[in-house]
């Protein structure tokens, strides 16, 4: 009885020393958001955006400061920032979710692998469940991993007024790049 | 026995389920460190608070175009139809050398006068890496009216049509909805109508806006002349306005009892008395054009 109550201590705490080695983490992770419509398209990047993934359980967070995102126009920034997603308010958009049927040997092969992700956008206060395809290669020490998905900007309570409503479109497509190293601590 | 099994199930269960949450901690964790200054944007919408300057800059690579606009007198009375019918314009442009250095140009129709400008951002509110309570700038004008000499038979000097302005601008954002400025302010006259007139004026100027919508603000603005035969014969300046931004435009509607639209003129000349009456309704526009894209 003894016995098994120290494996399971032990059990427990080498579980958590190597979860910590599976996890990989980026804070220079790049999200770029793309408006069409036939008036302009409009286009913004952010190259701060930060992120761990665990390759244990396949769990991945996303964390950007919406301040960040950079545009053309410096006017577009501005009223992006104060009008429509008031960074001010709500500074930080946030993802939590994780892979579906997670299965670590994705990482095993020299190739991309294909995989659903799941889980909980946070974008001006709003949280919505969303569902997407993104691919997942490990090369070296490194992992990298792209999403694309569409974001309804009404979805999250952002408001458009009328005279710029076909200056916005009505989904924005959002991109997600991260190239992650192991977090060591 | 089954107690241990039921507990190593909660213990692992409650494991996963706050996973996601505790990864979350841990990247806000890892961020929190690190960040770099954030600088508050947006102080005022425009480039001025109404008569007077903010501390916004027209963005690094922009060009704006400024028209502002005065009425008559409302207290002219019907005739006038309330001021409406008479009109004073200053046009102009400024360019956004970079984010922190303006260069502008106008000419109002009030004295026929041409006027030139700098301003230059020194200190930027931020939050973050760097706190900062306050941004600071320094903005400094020059102006030639070319008036024909009201005595053309004595020997005038080009000089004598010149007059500077020069104010350095305090501004804090206090919140996303209040912010405000304190100027002080210098204004040199190469020439006045008299010996007792005073060729240097000081005044300190204050100037906030409440937000009330994210594109409708509120704003006042004063001048307070510090005392002195000049602040004798004139008025402190006065302003009243709401801004209203669309997309690339800023329209400030307003009350003042100041017909000029450059520093020296309503800060040292207003010569509307509002407890008479003497206010002229106006406004500015002002339209961005990008030049440079980042």
């Amino acid at each position: 009885m003894k016995k098994l109550i120290l494996t399971t201590i032990l059990l427990i705490i080498f579980s958590g020393i190597v979860s910590a080695q599976g996890k990989f983490f980026t804070r220079t992770g790049s999200i770029r958001f793309y408006s069409e419509t036939p008036v302009e398209n409009i286009e913004a990047v952010n190259t701060q955006a930060s992120s761990i993934f665990d390759t244990d359980n396949g769990d991945i967070v996303l964390s950007v400061q919406m301040i960040g995102f950079e545009f053309e126009k410096a006017l577009m920034q501005e009223h992006f920032n104060e009008n429509y997603v008031e960074s001010e308010k709500f500074p930080k958009s946030t993802f939590k979710g994780r892979i579906v049927d997670y299965d670590q040997s994705i990482f095993s092969g020299a190739s991309k692998a294909e995989v659903t992700v799941e889980g909980e956008l946070t974008i001006h206060g709003v949280t919505k469940n969303i569902q997407t395809v993104a691919t997942v290669q490990k090369t070296d020490d490194k992992i990298q991993a792209h999403a694309e998905f569409e974001v309804k900007v009404a979805d999250y309570n952002i408001k458009i007024p009328n005279a710029v409503i076909n200056n916005i479109a009505e989904s924005i497509l959002v991109t997600v790049d991260l190239n992650m190293e192991p977090y060591n601590k | 026995m089954p107690f241990l099994i039921a507990l190593l199930i909660i213990v692992f269960s409650y494991g996963t389920i706050q996973a996601q949450d505790d990864l979350l901690d841990l990247l806000e964790e890892e961020t929190s460190t690190d960040s770099e200054p954030s600088f508050t944007y947006a102080t005022f919408k425009g480039t001025r608070i109404i008569n007077g300057q903010s501390v916004e800059n027209t963005a690094g690579g922009n060009l704006n175009f400024v028209i502002q606009h005065r009425f008559g007198k409302i207290n002219d009375g019907w005739y006038e139809f309330f001021g409406l019918d008479q009109a004073s314009i200053r046009l102009g442009l400024e360019y956004g050398v970079s984010d922190r250095l303006n260069i502008g140009i106008g000419r109002s129709s009030y004295l026929k006068t041409f006027d030139g400008y700098l301003k230059f951002k020194i200190l930027r509110q931020s939050t973050g890496a760097r706190k900062m309570p306050l941004t600071m700038s320094i903005y400094s004008n020059a102006a030639i009216t070319s008036m024909k000499w009201s005595e053309p038979e004595r020997e005038n000097y080009f000089s004598s049509r010149m007059t500077f302005a020069t104010s350095l601008l305090l501004a804090r954002k206090f919140s996303n909805a209040f912010s405000l400025q304190l100027t002080p302010s210098y204004v040199h006259r190469n020439l006045v109508d008299t010996k007792e007139d005073q060729n240097d004026v000081f005044a300190v100027g204050i100037g906030g806006r409440i937000k009330i919508s994210n594109r409708v603000s509120i704003n006042g603005e004063y001048f307070y002349q510090l005392p002195g035969t000049n602040a004798d014969k004139t008025y402190n300046s006065v302003a009243l306005s709401v801004d209203i931004e669309t997309g690339g435009h800023v329209f400030q509607i307003m009350a003042t009892n100041s017909r000029g639209m450059i520093d020296q003129q309503f800060i040292a000349n207003t010569t509307g008395d509002v407890t008479n009456g003497d206010i002229y309704f106006g406004f500015n526009i002002s339209r961005i054009f990008t030049l440079k894209k980042k």
